[in-house]
């Protein structure tokens, strides 16, 4: 039977299913046991399951791989259709991968709802596996609009005291961003001659101003997501809120939705709007990497720094996707997978602190060295990731971003190249004053140093930073064919048709 | 075993030590760290002796070890680059870090964190090495912010200290503000080269030397100006030269054997390795050349004469190293590449030296680093006080010793300069011997001379420690005399001692009159003349050191020698009524002209300032107050205007239906 189901809805389907059988199982406390243990076994079967993704890669090709592709309604010539290519491909592993952890950190910190809580994790990971991989403009919509759900739940059930605030916040936000995004596929199935094929869409001739409408209609969906500056504020609202894991997930994975939006919808379907609107989009990235680097150097509170830092290094990837060369493009992918490793791991490390702790405040900690060792090296290491010290994964996508911005400006990747002060300075200064020092308080005094689990889930991510820092060759040799076919694409007018 | 493995061996036998003392130190306990990681530095130290000799019989290499990324165009390789200039620096940094790590084991004996000290310095040694083998500005840059990296773990190394934890970051923030600068130099470098190979850049390099680029509109500038440049400003972080020269004395913070190591022999003087590396493209650009001699040449003369006002003996050889770094800098803007590297090599020697032997002391003196409360320690700690006085003699350039050979061919390239600047520089290198010589000896006659002054001071010391409750430091006897340090502590000042002396003569006419360097350092001769001049002066090194005995370096040092034992022996009260006499003088030399002060309000302060602004006015006000609670609060209201509508009245709803259908039938009608 499992011949008939392709790979990749393998990866959306296993841990949507599992997460279904928990709701099923689950709402007795009582069991959270086993109802864990089935979490984890949904997890890691929907990591396994998408590790042929890698292996049996094809990397010469920029052509979609593992496609699935069927219809669904007919009637609007709507298809479930799926494929990756080498821009894809790594996000829905980062994302499985990701999807383990986030079911391991939530492991004894969530007591009630453990079923619910978990099945509305591994709901997510299938609907964002989803995003990445659909083809067709309606199921990606679906999926898009989809995978808000179990995150709004997690935000404003297991969020903080504030929850409510942060997940109205972030509903409006995302709202208006959505109504707009739906007018455009609409729009563009019927430019298509419907169709709401993606990759046809990427042939479509379209005039100049219905680029530019098209182009704002899908920055507000995606630049909200990413978030570009000035639409970012619900981000540390909705950080400070979450529980651990879902800020994890929200760092990790949900803001690289946005960023892959524009490079699968933005730049292939409206080249020529993007190549007008250009400048406007450095011009928010740079805002983004200097103004927020100094307005998280300022933050009290260790999820909103991290938030804030978030918005920053996203800021070299939109950067990087609308200088148009392979160094930018490359580097902006490499820079979501990293970020997706570094913040999800600064966020489990602030976890770490807040599950003994309860508190996320600066000013309440201070020579936790003294007490965690072990834990003070990995975060140690986190910290250096995201201030982009070489060989650490941090480094590689802000390098080769600045460097493919020095083809375009100086000044551009002057200011850019500002990040290396800043990031240092918001990422090392928070260390310094909650890390290093004598013990601050009888709290700090009385901290138990990571345990085996904990000890897991960092580890893996240390893994995982050092290796990519290391060696990065084999992730952007995935990218090289369908980044270099992408760069084509955007180089040729659509006017001209 | 082929030289390639014998390469990989050398960066790779410190690795393996230190990520077995890292991770495994409780497993392994104190001798299995301090012998691992010592094993590991001194594979690397033999292998580098057989990398010298196999370069000295004319074998180099440059190759890659693995790709490290491709994107586009670019090709980023991990490689190797074995020259004359790679073996030199690789025999010294394997060498220093030898001795230190010996030391270390006397040195940080009682401290808690000895596995973890032993894994950091052997971490440096290996990423000190990945900078120095480097073939490419990709790896240069990697064991340059390595470096960085420990150097922050261990200036902050013991972290409960609030001196050391400001210390280590401000260290970490400075050097990031010269990595920007350097990290520009390399996107420059790959734009208009397409290549971050140095044998690549450096052969395209002349066809490049006119192009211009016009950062500002309207104002084109040379390529390789702004290239080097922005390379040199990397350097000024990293080799600590005015105005980003304000981390190295707050380095001194960290453990005494690191501020030998890192911040005294080997990591400070990557700055000056990368530019004589770099000297195929610096000798393209005067500008540059003489914006790096005239930067070299402040520090040189103006960080000397903070060490004349210091009074903890590490701060003292701390500006010291500022000072000489100047001094490198100085030979590097002249385009005496050579001299530059010749500088390093012996300073490496007798700085590494000075601050051991300072370490020595402050063990000696139970952790009293105050030269005030020192003197007559000579008869307590006989072989620190030798050896102390061999590095401070070959310091201040004593004829004969390795100092003087490295330094006078220096003071003699830059007066034989004319690039702009050259005039100021020749007067800031000499002034500087004065300088030198008076702060250097000036500590040795407070330590080893005088009145023992250390045991009223320390009754003192006791008393207010004790009214204070502090229970640190002098429990081991405030009133025992000092005494000398163990043989691990020894035996690495009589190894550093030995070339201190004999590295000078012994070297100097091949390293820099020989052919030596071969082609890994390039210089102009019809343009920068230095070099050639200094070669026609050179008549062997006896020569050099008869002609040094009446020239004027020689006699400033000996009037520097004369006043600091005039005043600190003869007359001691003499420098209290200086002192009263100077007033803002002396204040100024005692704030460090201001720059910590100004940085402190400006950069720090600033920033806190804009960054706080920017929330408040800009997030939480602008955006959030009048854009999204805004809409918000429009949309309540649109919401009770809307919910006016629906009045309940039937009449209503038909009159709007009635409306609703006309509109639409106008519509599809149309």
């Amino acid at each position: 039977m499992l011949e008939g189901i392709g790979i990749l809805s393998l990866t959306i389907w296993v841990p949507i299913v599992a997460g279904l059988l928990l709701l099923a199982l689950g709402g007795d406390d009582r069991r959270a046991d086993g109802i864990r243990a089935l979490a984890l076994i949904g997890a890691v079967l929907g990591f396994l399951v998408a590790i042929p993704l890698w292996t049996g890669f094809d990397k010469t090709t920029h052509a979609m791989q593992f496609v699935e592709r069927m219809a669904w309604v007919p009637a609007f010539n709507i298809h479930y259709h799926l494929g990756v290519d080498g821009i894809s491909m790594p996000f829905v592993l980062l994302n499985s991968f990701t999807t383990v952890l986030v079911v391991l950190a939530g492991w004894v910190v969530i007591r009630e709802k453990v079923a619910q809580y978990m099945a509305a994790f591994l709901i997510q990971s299938g609907l964002l596996n989803g995003v990445f991989a659909a083809l067709d403009g309606v199921l990606f919509y679906i999926f898009f609009e989809a995978m808000l759900i179990p995150l709004y739940l997690i935000i404003g059930v297991w969020g903080g005291p504030n929850r409510v605030y942060a997940a109205i916040k972030f509903f409006l936000y995302t709202l208006l961003g959505s109504l707009l995004m739906l007018v455009a596929v609409l729009y563009l199935y019927f430019e298509s001659g419907g169709s709401f094929d993606i990759l046809a869409w990427h042939r479509v001739p379209l005039t100049l101003a219905a680029q530019l409408l098209l182009f704002v209609a899908f920055f507000f969906a995606f630049a909200v997501k990413v978030p570009m500056w000035p639409v970012h504020t619900w981000l540390p609202d909705a950080h400070t809120e979450a529980p651990t894991g879902g800020s994890v997930v929200l760092a990790a994975i949900t803001l690289k939705v946005g960023a892959y939006g524009f490079l699968r919808f933005v730049l292939p379907i409206v080249p020529d709007a993007s190549h007008e609107l250009a400048w406007l989009m450095v011009a928010l990235s740079l805002v983004a990497i200097v103004y927020i680097g100094l307005v998280a150097l300022v933050q009290a509170d260790m999820k909103r720094l991290i938030a804030y830092s978030s918005i920053a290094h996203m800021g070299f990837v939109t950067l990087g996707f609308f200088i148009f060369n392979p160094l930018g493009i490359e580097g902006g992918l490499v820079q979501m997978i990293s970020h997706g490793f570094v913040s999800g791991a600064l966020f489990l490390c602030v976890g770490v602190m807040y599950d003994r702790l309860h508190s996320r405040q600066i000013a309440d900690y201070g020579g936790v060295v003294n007490t965690m060792p072990k834990f003070a090296a990995f975060m140690m290491l986190f910290a250096m990731a995201n201030a982009g010290l070489p060989g650490t994964s941090g480094f590689i996508g802000e390098f080769m971003v600045i460097l493919g911005t020095m083809q375009v400006s100086f000044w551009w990747a002057l200011a850019a190249g500002l990040t290396l002060i800043f990031g240092a300075a918001y990422t090392l200064w928070m260390y310094k004053r909650v890390i290093f020092g004598p013990v601050a308080n009888p709290q700090v005094a009385a901290l138990k140093d990571i345990d085996g689990r904990e000890f897991l889930i960092l580890a893996l991510l240390a893994v995982c930073v050092l290796a990519l820092g290391v060696y990065p060759l084999p992730l952007t040799e995935v990218m090289h064919a369908s980044v270099n076919h992408l760069l084509e694409h955007v180089a040729h007018s659509k006017l001209s048709y | 075993m082929d030289m390639k493995t014998l390469y990989l061996t050398v960066p790779l036998a410190p690795l393996a030590g230190a990520i077995i003392a890292g991770l495994f130190g409780r497993a392994i306990g104190r001798v299995g760290a301090h012998t691992v990681t010592i094993a590991g530095v001194a594979i690397a130290f033999l292998a580098s002796i057989l990398i010298f000799q196999d370069v000295l019989a004319g074998n180099t290499f440059n190759g890659p070890v693995y790709t490290w990324l491709t994107s586009g165009d670019l090709r980023l390789e991990i490689g190797f680059l074995i020259d004359p200039l790679t073996a030199v620096m690789m025999l010294v940094v394997t060498f220093v870090s030898l001795c230190v790590h010996v030391y270390t084991i006397g040195y940080m004996a009682d401290d808690p964190g000895y596995q973890r000290f032993f894994s950091y310095i052997a971490l440096f040694t290996f990423a000190m090495l990945m900078l120095v083998m480097s073939n490419n500005f990709l790896q240069l840059f990697f064991g340059w912010e390595a470096v960085g990296l420990v150097s922050y773990l261990l200036i902050g190394f013991w972290y409960t200290r609030e001196s050391a934890i400001y210390a280590n970051l401000k260290a970490f923030l400075v050097n990031r503000v010269g990595d920007l600068g350097f990290l520009l130099g390399i996107g420059l470098i790959w734009v208009h080269f397409g290549t971050l190979d140095y044998a690549e850049v450096f052969q395209k390099a002349p066809q490049l030397a006119e192009r211009t680029i016009s950062l500002i509109q309207g104002y084109p500038w040379a390529l390789m100006t702004v290239i080097c440049i922005l390379l040199f400003i990397g350097a000024m972080g990293k080799s600590a030269q005015f105005p980003l020269h304000v981390w190295l004395p707050d380095s001194m913070e960290g453990p005494t054997p690191i501020s030998a190591l890192i911040h005294a022999a080997t990591m400070v003087t990557a700055g000056i390795f990368m530019v004589a590396r770099m000297s195929p493209l610096f000798e393209l650009s005067d500008t540059a050349l003489s914006f790096v001699l005239v930067i070299g040449a402040i520090t040189a003369l103006f960080m000397g004469f903070l060490g004349m006002v210091q009074n903890d003996i590490k701060r003292v050889v701390a500006y010291s190293t500022l000072s000489q770094l100047g001094y490198m800098t100085v030979a590097l803007g002249v385009s005496a590449y050579s001299v530059a590297i010749f500088h390093l090599m012996t300073h490496a020697f007798f700085k590494a030296l000075l601050f051991l032997a300072a370490g020595s002391v402050i063990i000696g003196m139970h952790h009293d680093q105050d030269i005030r409360n020192m003197g007559g320690l000579r008869k307590y700690m006989p072989i620190t006080w030798i050896t102390l006085l061999i590095g401070s003699l070959a310091l201040i350039g004593t004829p004969g010793l390795s100092g003087f050979f490295s330094k006078d061919s220096i003071i003699l390239a830059t007066y034989a300069s004319d690039l702009w600047g050259s005039g100021f520089a020749a007067f800031a290198v000499t002034a500087g011997v004065f300088v030198t010589a008076f702060y250097s000896f000036r500590m040795y006659f407070l330590v080893f001379h005088g009145p023992e002054r250390f045991r009223h001071a320390h009754d003192t010391h006791d008393h207010e420690a004790d009214k204070n409750g502090d229970a640190h430091g002098h429990h081991h006897g405030g009133h025992a005399a000092p005494h000398e340090s163990p043989w691990v502590v020894t035996v690495p000042l009589i190894l550093l001692a030995i070339p201190s002396i004999y590295a000078g003569w012994a070297y100097i006419e091949p390293m820099l009159f020989g052919d030596f360097f071969g082609s890994a350092i390039v210089v102009n001769h019809a343009a920068h003349p230095a070099m050639q001049s200094l070669a026609e002066q050179f008549h062997g090194a006896g020569a050099m050191v008869l002609h040094g005995l009446v020239s004027l370096p020689f006699w400033l040092a000996v009037a520097g020698v004369a006043t600091a034992w005039y005043l600190y022996m003869v007359r001691r009260d003499l420098p209290e009524k200086i002192r009263r006499k100077a007033g803002i003088l002396y204040t100024i030399l005692e704030r460090k002209y201001g720059f910590d002060d100004f940085n402190d309000w400006f950069f720090a302060g600033g920033a806190r300032l804009v960054g706080g602004r920017l929330w408040r006015w800009g997030d939480v006000f602008a955006i959030d107050g009048v854009l999204v609670n805004g809409t918000a609060r429009a949309v309540g209201r649109l919401a009770a205007v809307v919910r006016s509508l629906q009045t309940g009245y039937i009449y209503h709803y038909a009159f709007a239906m009635i409306i609703g259908v006309a509109l639409l039938i106008t519509w599809f009608v149309d």
